[in-house]
């Protein structure tokens, strides 16, 4: 008796926590959903608009509503990365720093089309080891035809010649983009329509979302807006 | 560690991230599908050389990602090569031979040899045992006549007068077996390419879109991309969505002008 000291449980917020979180007893998620993501990019009349959401999460939890998954390349090439965030961050820096140093040696900026091997080829290389990642290409290419192309997260490409989508809420993007689309639309336009069509599908997608970030990018300006959407 | 990024990557595959993927997995989150080609792909042999049909469908898992991809690939001016399974995998494995055939018809000034694409594709996925997920239906027209083989993703190859692949392989296979017959003219070949490849289009739910045929004879080549779409899009409204300017809720905007870059004019070497 003497000496035994009743110890008292430790309070749930006491124990320790790992970095990968260990509530991963819910049911085996999917990789790409452990983030949340939604990009998709439309073609228009010598321009083209590429848009993202907003919400970086750790399964059902938000963790920030300004993450950037739309990278400026140079001024008239960007890339939108869907999937898991520390991946996306990561390629970016890589496909970066190649595109540097393609600029140093060549004295100029690479061409959408060469841009997208070098992404494909950056992913099948790690074909058995993936990055968990879904690239979308969206350029203005010579004379400034608009170029547009996603792949999967081991490099297949496939070109589009009206809208790419990625991401967790892809599904409903599809159904968006396939009724909202026009060709040839002028970039007001377009512009409310990749808006329209990124707002409603993650509406129904629980893992994207918090707002919209819409890039819109002509032969001589970039538009670039943040939109207001429902914060659940 | 101090060697990681030193040396650039010679090519080839790379397994860096292999361990960490391993350790997610077993933490309980699943390896995402990759995009299938679930295909109908076939091809046959006619009295003057060769002819390979496609549909054009890419799905990832239930979805159709791309209606209007591309599935018979080049290979050499005279050898084309349909691919079915892991789409990235019969891109990379069909470019790869295709630049290797190509550095070895300047090695030996000679037109390049079906058996040769063959050989080339066979011993690269037997080496990976079947993980480089690709089926592939080559054929083309050499010096030594029109060739059509079969290539599976373990590395095995058959030589045959019409085969097909992919997940609409046994609705094509019956219109072949039905209507194949040796000695076919250009004309009945494409219809029965045509017909077979249409087979697998409405009875696989893998398959759709429309109808690409290449056909292969002495010297010359046709790639007839889109030969038929049995499947248009009719029920899209002539008007469409059309949004107000000013629709959207829009919390900041940024507008950056692009510089055009200056172009510098070469000056005339100094004179000495």
């Amino acid at each position: 008796m003497l000496g035994h000291k009743p110890s008292l449980p430790l309070p749930p917020h006491r124990t320790p926590r790992s970095a990968v979180s260990a509530n991963l007893a819910t049911p085996a998620m999917s990789i790409f959903e452990y983030n949340g993501s939604a990009v998709v990019a439309m073609v228009g009349k010598n321009c083209f608009a590429i848009a993202s959401d907003r919400r970086l999460g750790v399964q059902l939890q938000t963790v920030a509503t300004d993450f950037q998954r739309v990278f400026k390349i140079h001024g008239k090439l960007y890339l939108g990365l869907s999937g898991l965030a520390t991946d996306a961050q990561t390629l970016y820096q890589r496909l970066v720093f190649k595109h540097k140093l393609y600029q140093l040696r060549e004295e100029r900026d690479m061409k959408p089309e060469t841009f997208a091997s070098l992404v494909s080829a950056l992913l099948y290389e790690k074909r058995f080891g993936p990055y968990f990642c879904q690239p979308i290409i969206a350029g203005l290419g010579e004379d400034n035809e608009p170029f547009i192309c996603t792949m999967d997260c081991i490099g297949a490409k496939e070109l589009a010649k009206d809208f790419v989508v990625s991401g967790t809420a892809s599904e409903s993007l599809y159904g968006a983009c396939e009724s909202m689309y026009k060709p040839n639309m002028e970039p007001e336009e377009l512009f409310e329509t990749i808006s329209q069509a990124l707002l409603s599908s993650v509406d129904r997608d629980c893992l994207s979302g918090w707002g919209g970030y819409v890039l819109v990018v002509t032969p001589t300006e970039v538009q670039e807006r943040v939109l207001k959407g429902r914060m659940d | 560690m101090t060697g990681s990024m030193d040396l650039p990557a010679k090519g080839g595959f790379s397994f860096d991230l292999c361990r960490r993927n391993a350790m997610l997995e077993k933490k309980g989150l699943k390896v995402p599908g990759f995009r299938k080609t679930g295909t109908t792909i076939v091809g046959l042999v006619f009295q003057d050389g060769v002819v390979l049909g496609a549909d054009t469908r890419a799905t990832e898992g239930p979805i159709v990602a791309d209606k209007n991809c591309e599935k018979i690939h080049y290979m050499a001016p005279n050898i084309y090569c349909c691919g079915a399974g892991t789409a990235a995998d019969t891109e990379a494995v069909t470019d790869m031979v295709s630049s290797q055939l190509h550095l070895h018809r300047y090695a030996t000034s000679r037109e390049s040899r079906v058996v040769t694409a063959l050989t080339l594709l066979k011993t690269h996925l037997f080496n990976y045992q079947g993980h480089v997920s690709a089926a592939l239906v080559l054929g083309g027209v050499d010096v030594t006549g029109p060739h059509l083989h079969t290539v599976y993703p373990h590395g095995s190859t058959d030589t045959l007068p019409f085969a097909t692949m992919g997940s609409g392989s046994l609705a094509a296979m019956s219109v072949f077996e039905s209507k194949y017959k040796e000695g076919l003219t250009r004309e009945e070949g494409i219809q029965l390419v045509a017909e077979a490849i249409c087979a697998g289009i409405f009875n696989d739910l893998g398959s759709g879109s429309n109808v690409d045929v290449c056909v292969i004879t002495k010297g010359k080549t046709e790639y007839l991309r889109n030969h038929q779409l049995p499947n248009p899009r009719t029920y899209a409204s002539s008007k469409g969505y059309s949004f107000t300017k000013g629709h959207t809720e829009v919390l900041s905007t940024k507008i950056i002008p692009l510089k055009q870059k200056a172009e510098v004019a070469e000056g005339d070497a100094m004179e000495e």
